[in-house]
């Protein structure tokens, strides 16, 4: 009777008593403050279902009254099953993420850049639970040097949104970080939804901090993800987006040291072979052969000058001769004339003296000879002897000798002194 | 610090530029030497930068009306 008067019909509470028999059928006792009832959902409806019923789940469940007659007690036959606001919760979701989208909030125009080296990080999520441990463990094994500053909130349950919100907008106050990182670990949908909530959204897009969101896992995606500047699926992998690994950071400063070094090694030895290359230059090496050539060039410049002189000179002549200036000639002819007789007279003068120094020398000679023949002297040499008187005067005949007369006779070398004996003339006739 | 951040990365890209420009070979004697020198400090300097920053792991916590640093440790 009861199960022709009521028919289908909606109910809510929460579940208790839960079986999930092997046979695939679910028993369980829906409650409210006020009453209970036993229900069965048979495996062909519960198929459907796509969450498993848990204790204390709250839910509503279509079904009609049916009674157990091995009990002797009514129970509701289930054939669907809903968790409590989990449509509303959607719908929310849905909404929010079309209104933001509508505001741009999600355009890749709007994402900040990651610092490459942040050395100061901000964490907004629980001080409990995997996610910080994770994220602390991951941080400081890429990047020993790092301050972290944790900003503890609940993330899950009422109010655990507007915390959130608090806190990101706080720690953008402090304007001593370079990044934030806001999440939690996995969960249920209910249990990540601060994270799908505006006031959140919203404190995320104000953030003047780069923002990596890393909620729940790989597969979950909430509204701090759409409007994060990066989306991290987990919070080690936020951690590893966060930070370099300093040791390579180390080396990339080791390597563009060496390029510094071996850029500059580099231009050192073009300069030196330049320079080498210079100093090897004759001009360098043998200065005075340069010298020379400098010389050389000169030399010829003078030449050329000579050239252009003579050059000006016959053109100037030329000139003069074109004006017909009969003069010219007449003037060039006298001097052509005069330099000719003053040639030749010159010829004749040379000439004359030389005749006259020739016969000048012959007749010199001719002296010469003569007085060496006159010389008395000079017969002396030959054996010859001279005869002088006490008075000096040389004795020419023997007449002119007196017995006993001192006479001095002159050879070439000197002068005897000796007296006369006797005299006798040619015919041998005696005097004295 | 906003500042800070800026100038180590800003000293990373600036360090770039200045090999680049080295090994271009086109700098006179003297823009070579004075990018060496520039270059060196800033190595330098962002060495230090990495190597400067203690660790230190905190968290925010309230006394009173204002929110204080405090040291965090993982496991508590």
């Amino acid at each position: 009777m009861l199960e022709q008067g009521l028919g289908e019909l909606w109910v809510s509470g929460e579940l208790s008593r839960v079986t999930l028999h092997t046979s695939g059928h679910w028993y369980f006792t829906l409650k409210d403050p006020q009453a209970a009832v036993s229900c069965a959902m048979f495996a062909r409806e519960n198929a459907s279902v796509d969450f498993v019923p848990e204790e204390g789940m709250k839910v509503e469940l279509l079904g009609r009254a049916s009674l157990y007659e091995a009990s002797g007690r009514y129970q509701l036959i289930v054939s669907e099953m809903e968790a409590s606001g989990r449509g509303d919760l959607q719908k929310q979701f849905e909404a929010l993420k079309a209104k933001l989208a509508a505001e741009g909030l999600f355009d890749e125009m709007r994402k900040k850049p990651l610092p490459k080296v942040p050395q100061r990080i901000g964490l907004v999520t629980s001080s409990t639970g995997a996610a910080v441990r994770d994220l602390v463990e991951v941080l400081t094994r890429r990047f020993p040097h790092l301050e972290i500053l944790l900003a503890p909130v609940p993330v899950q349950g009422e109010g655990s949104a507007r915390r959130i919100a608090a806190a990101i907008e706080y720690l953008n106050q402090r304007q001593e970080l370079d990044l934030l990182i806001v999440g939690r670990g996995g969960g249920s949908l209910e249990d990540l939804w601060a994270f799908n909530e505006e006031v959140v959204a919203r404190a995320i897009t104000a953030s003047e901090l780069p923002v990596i969101s890393a909620v729940g896992h790989e597969i979950d995606f909430t509204i701090a993800d759409f409007v994060a500047d990066v989306r991290a699926p987990t919070p080690s992998a936020a951690a590893e987006l966060a930070v370099p690994e300093e040791a390579d950071l180390t080396r990339m400063l080791g390597a563009e040291q060496r390029r510094l070094v071996a850029a500059l090694r580099d231009m050192m030895q073009r300069l030196q072979i330049r320079f080498e290359r210079l100093a090897d230059h004759p001009v360098f090496r043998e200065p005075a052969q340069a010298v020379k050539l400098y010389r050389q060039d000169v030399k010829q410049l003078k030449r050329q000058l000579a050239v252009v002189l003579v050059e000006a000179q016959r053109a100037r002549a030329e000139r003069v001769s074109q004006a017909g200036l009969r003069g010219g000639h007449t003037l060039e002819r006298s001097l052509q004339q005069m330099q000719q007789r003053v040639d030749e007279a010159g010829l004749r003068l040379r000439h004359g003296c030389d005749v006259q120094r020739r016969d000048r020398r012959r007749r010199m000679e001719h002296v010469e000879r003569q007085l060496v023949l006159l010389n008395p002297l000079a017969v002396l040499s030959r054996g010859y002897s001279l005869t002088m008187r006490g008075d000096g005067s040389v004795m020419r005949s023997v007449a002119e000798a007196k017995v006993g007369e001192a006479i001095t006779t002159q050879l070439e070398d000197g002068q005897m002194i000796s007296s006369v004996k006797e005299f006798k003339n040619r015919a041998g006739e005696e005097d004295g | 610090m906003v500042n800070k951040k800026e100038s180590f990365e800003e000293a990373l890209k600036r360090l770039e530029t200045l090999v680049e420009q080295m090994e271009s070979g086109e700098l006179s004697l003297e823009a070579m030497i004075t990018h060496f020198e520039e270059g060196s400090a800033l190595v330098e300097r962002c060495s230090k930068q990495l190597t400067e920053v203690e660790q230190k792991i905190e968290k925010l916590v309230k006394r009173g009306d204002s929110l204080e640093r405090a040291p965090f440790d993982a496991e508590a």
